[in-house]
């Protein structure tokens, strides 16, 4: 399976059309995207959202019981069920009763979920989806890899084809053609049809009323021309009152498409009459299928609040190379991966929760504040605890967890690196099994004396009035040494002590990355006490990834495990943690730290580091400061988006990482920039070996040195 | 509050008119019916569903243009090219109509036939969704329709076109005087 699963990715990344559709989508869409959002506080609207979406996930008994209540009183049947095999048999069974030969669909999740349509056809009854995608995909004998825009994987040629052989004529790929064929060959099926099929994207409990947003115009088709409707919604739709809807109206369109409002909504709270005067059968299922479950659990509760937009596939740098077919099953991409686990089960999103890199873009954009690659973690987490870590992994993480052995072993790879080394200080090259990490990027020389030595040997000047706790990383510790530097000559500057407790070790995320929660938490709680054992002002880290594990992720991760021992202090480290570039900026604003005076020093680029923008909202400092200390900033292109190195994740998915640091590259040289700047010795690692292999007279330096280039002495 | 739902109903390809009297409204519809080749041939043939507007005006002269039927049924709006219908309300910050849309003709000329064309109120013009929300009451409308342009689609390499299931062309007719309301 784990072979499958990569030679699924291998197939994804090699099929242009699919790649080219949803990068060209992804640019299209970011910008489209901010400019239907022009003059709405996004965060004033998603956070309504989050608070209606959350009370109803935490009422979904009442407001089920409510919502029957009130629809069974205006003549809807309502099919309450946790079952989905209670669902088709029901629909199957209103089908026979009322000799319903055919079925015409709107586009709907729940029952692809349910695995709806090969059911009632082996029935013997017909079932044509007719959302233009969802058509697409039935005549290709496919599945969506996309939930909003199901055949983006597709060519206009490949679609031509495929209504060629269904209107038996050569068709051109021509689109409006296309859609012009697609429209007269669904027609008679729509007029034809003895009962319709649809979704629900909103059901109001207080009114017993149910919201459908399209824009073809399908669903009032749907809806409108068979005496049959029956709508599946899942219960994660609920919402308590009517003028929720308004809230979910904003966002849904501008976040799924760009859009101010679809076409068409249409908002049934109760039968209606047919063309032949008698009254429409109206059936709403609201199906459970584990989502209670999920509501229940307080790791989870918050995944119940998605509206089903997809803007975290459409910003996710991995899903915008391999699609909905690898990154996903019936729910593809972020929030794909979480439904999967759930409502399939948990094993099923064994392969597909390694994909997300966690660069966070997703979180960013999601109108439901859903903190998506918080639970891919879990999902990590509890897969970790269910089927074990892999004993490579496992024996890796139990030398992480001893320092000195980990630190010895990191010593001796320094000598061991120095004959891939030859003389420069990257590794461009290793041998055998192991060539696949150095494909497209050189590899940093492990540092001939690791910082933790070279540390020892600076004369820091005497009665300095503040201190500062030094938290290097294994990075800058054993393969940038020379930002560690730079940061002490900073800092001392501006009347800083730089201490360096030896007892700190790894900051865990590899461990908690890949779900060895227990090996983060060893690495927390002894870099817990090495870092608070000597009183000081500020505990500083020159690596986004570390700072957010100090300031972050120890707590978290104790909490998840259910630790409590060194909470209180994990609590104290947090309140002292500050990344490098915030720090250093406030000492400029006091007046504590003098940047020299009128340099002109040409123009540079700015690189985002996930963790430094997303998690520390951190931007902003880095970018200041180089401009105050002279820098011209030209922003690339796609600034924020991940550089594709995700600590052991460019180890694990080369494949995937390779790319995304090649687009990377491009926008960086695309910018005609000398110099390109980041916060992260991670990034610093993937994109100066990635430069380094293209030949490209780029540098590539952490702020920290460059800043430390520019204080007045 | 028009001006911003014109601008926004143009964005999304929607036609905007605007007249001070239903007089004036009148006699534009039965000019467009004829300039679009309304006659009484499959394709061709124009839908009215019933509505206050309707129910108001001299219906003579639409009645005399052949193709022209007051009696929808699935079959002659399924081959008309022109639906018309009254909405209640329009939504300026995003250019919607919204009609209680329960009797099943009015759906049935908004959507099968290639070109629709909406009546209004200005009056029925709200700034955006919760003002809108503040007037209506669902438990009166069992089908609530929100339009916003024509039918649209991106589901072929993310062209967009106009048109697909419902119709391909939205003509929107604002009258201020309409009616009892001013």
């Amino acid at each position: 399976m784990q072979q499958e699963f990569k030679q699924s990715i291998d197939k994804a990344l090699h099929n242009a059309n699919l790649t080219g559709a949803l990068g060209k989508f992804s640019e299209a869409y970011k910008v489209n995207r901010a400019k239907a959002y022009e003059g709405i506080d996004f965060e004033e609207l998603r956070g309504r959202i989050a608070e209606l979406k959350s009370y109803a996930a935490s009422h979904l008994e009442e407001l089920s019981d409510l919502f029957q209540k009130n629809a069974e009183a205006r003549g809807i049947k309502v099919l309450r069920t946790n079952d989905p095999a209670q669902v088709r048999e029901y629909i199957l069974k209103v089908a026979q009763e009322n000799g319903v030969k055919s079925i015409v669909k709107s586009k709907s999740m729940a029952t692809e979920e349910i695995h709806l349509n090969p059911f009632l056809e082996k029935a013997g009854i017909e079932v044509g989806e007719t959302d233009l995608g969802e058509w697409i995909i039935q005549l290709a004998g496919q599945t969506p890899s996309h939930m909003v825009m199901p055949a983006i994987h597709m060519t206009k040629e490949e679609v031509a084809d495929l209504f060629s052989k269904e209107v038996d004529e050569r068709l051109a790929a021509d689109i409006p053609r296309l859609v012009k064929v697609a429209r007269n060959e669904l027609r008679p099926k729509f007029l034809a049809a003895d009962m319709g099929i649809s979704g629900g994207n909103i059901a109001v409990a207080e009114t017993g009323s149910i919201a459908l947003v399209t824009n073809e115009g399908n669903a009032r088709l749907v809806t409108s021309l068979p005496k049959i409707h029956i709508a599946l919604v899942g219960i994660e739709k609920l919402v308590a009152k009517f003028s929720d809807i308004a809230p979910i109206l904003k966002a849904l369109p501008r976040s799924a498409t760009a859009q101010l409002l679809t076409s068409y909504v249409s908002i049934i709270s109760g039968p209606t009459p047919n063309s032949d005067g008698s009254m429409k059968d109206l059936h709403i299922i609201l199906m459970d299928n584990h989502r209670s479950e999920m509501a229940a659990d307080p790791m989870f509760k918050e995944a119940m609040q998605c509206i089903r937009c997809a803007s975290c596939l459409n910003v996710c740098p991995i899903f915008r190379l391999v699609g909905g077919h690898v990154f996903g099953k019936v729910y593809t991409g972020g929030i794909g991966t979480i439904l999967t686990a759930w409502y399939d089960e948990l094993k099923s999103s064994e392969y597909i929760q390694g994909l997300c890199i966690q660069c966070g873009a997703c979180k960013d954009v999601c109108p439901a504040r859903i903190d998506i690659p918080a639970m891919i973690m879990e999902i990590r987490r509890r897969l970790a605890k269910k089927q074990g870590i892999p004993l490579l992994q496992k024996s890796i993480y139990a030398v992480v967890n001893n320092r000195r052995l980990f630190h010895g072993m990191l010593r001796a790879a320094s000598l061991a690196g120095k004959p891939f080394a030859k003389g420069t200080k990257f590794i461009r090259h290793l041998p055998m099994f192991l060539a696949e990490l150095t494909d497209g990027r050189s590899l940093p020389a492990i540092a001939a004396k690791p910082f933790r030595d070279v540390f020892k040997t600076i004369d820091q000047p005497k009665n300095l009035k503040e201190k500062a706790v030094f938290y290097a990383g294994c990075l800058i510790d054993f393969a940038y040494p020379e930002m560690g530097e730079a940061l002490v000559k900073i800092l001392n500057r501006a009347g800083i002590e730089v201490l360096f407790p030896e007892g700190q070790t790894c900051c865990g995320a590899p461990a908690r990355y890949n779900g060895a929660y227990e090996t983060a938490a060893g690495n927390a709680a002894d870099n817990i006490q090495a870092l608070l054992a000597e009183p000081a002002d500020y505990v500083v880290s020159a690596c986004p990834t570390c700072t957010v594990a100090l300031d972050h992720e120890f707590i978290a991760t104790f909490e998840s495990l259910g630790q409590h021992k060194w909470l209180p202090q994990a609590r104290q480290l947090a309140a002292k943690t500050i990344d490098f570039s915030t720090l250093v900026k406030k000492l400029v604003d006091a007046g504590r730290l003098t940047l020299k005076q009128g340099q002109e020093l040409g123009k540079i680029t700015y690189h985002d580091s996930c963790h430094l923008k997303r998690t520390l909202h951190a931007e902003q400092p880095p970018r200041q400061l180089l401009q105050q200390a002279g820098y011209e900033l030209a922003e690339m292109f796609e600034c924020d988006t991940c550089c594709g190195m995700g600590g052991s994740y460019s180890l694990k998915l080369p494949e995937i990482s390779a790319p995304i640091l090649k687009r990377k590259l491009q926008n960086i040289k695309a910018t005609g920039a000398p110099v390109v700047a980041m916060d992260c010795p991670g990034c610093v690692m993937q994109i100066r070996g990635g430069l380094d292999q293209e030949g490209a007279p780029i540098r590539v330096r952490h702020t920290v040195e460059l800043i430390a280039e520019q204080v007045q002495e | 509050m028009f001006e911003q739902f014109k601008t926004r109903a143009q964005g999304v390809s929607a036609e905007v008119y605007r007249f001070p009297t239903e007089a004036e409204a009148f006699a534009f519809l039965v000019a467009f019916l004829r300039e679009e080749g309304v006659a009484e041939q499959a394709g061709q043939y124009g839908v009215f569903a019933a509505c206050p507007f309707l129910d108001r005006v001299d219906r003579a002269p639409l009645a005399a243009i052949e193709g022209m039927s007051f009696e929808v049924t699935r079959e002659r709006a399924a081959a008309a090219k022109i639906g018309i219908s009254q909405v209640d309300w329009a939504l300026a910050d995003t250019g919607t109509l919204v009609q209680d849309a329960t009797a099943i003709d009015k759906r049935l000329v908004s959507t099968l036939p290639t070109i629709h064309v909406a009546l209004i109120a200005t009056a029925g013009l709200r700034p955006d969704m919760p003002a809108w929300l503040a007037d209506v009451r669902p438990e009166q409308a069992n089908y609530i329709a929100m339009i916003t342009g024509p039918s649209r689609t991106a589901d072929i390499e993310r062209g967009l076109t106009i048109g697909v299931h419902g119709p391909e062309r939205l003509v929107i007719v604002f009258i201020d005087r309409m009616g009892g309301t001013n």
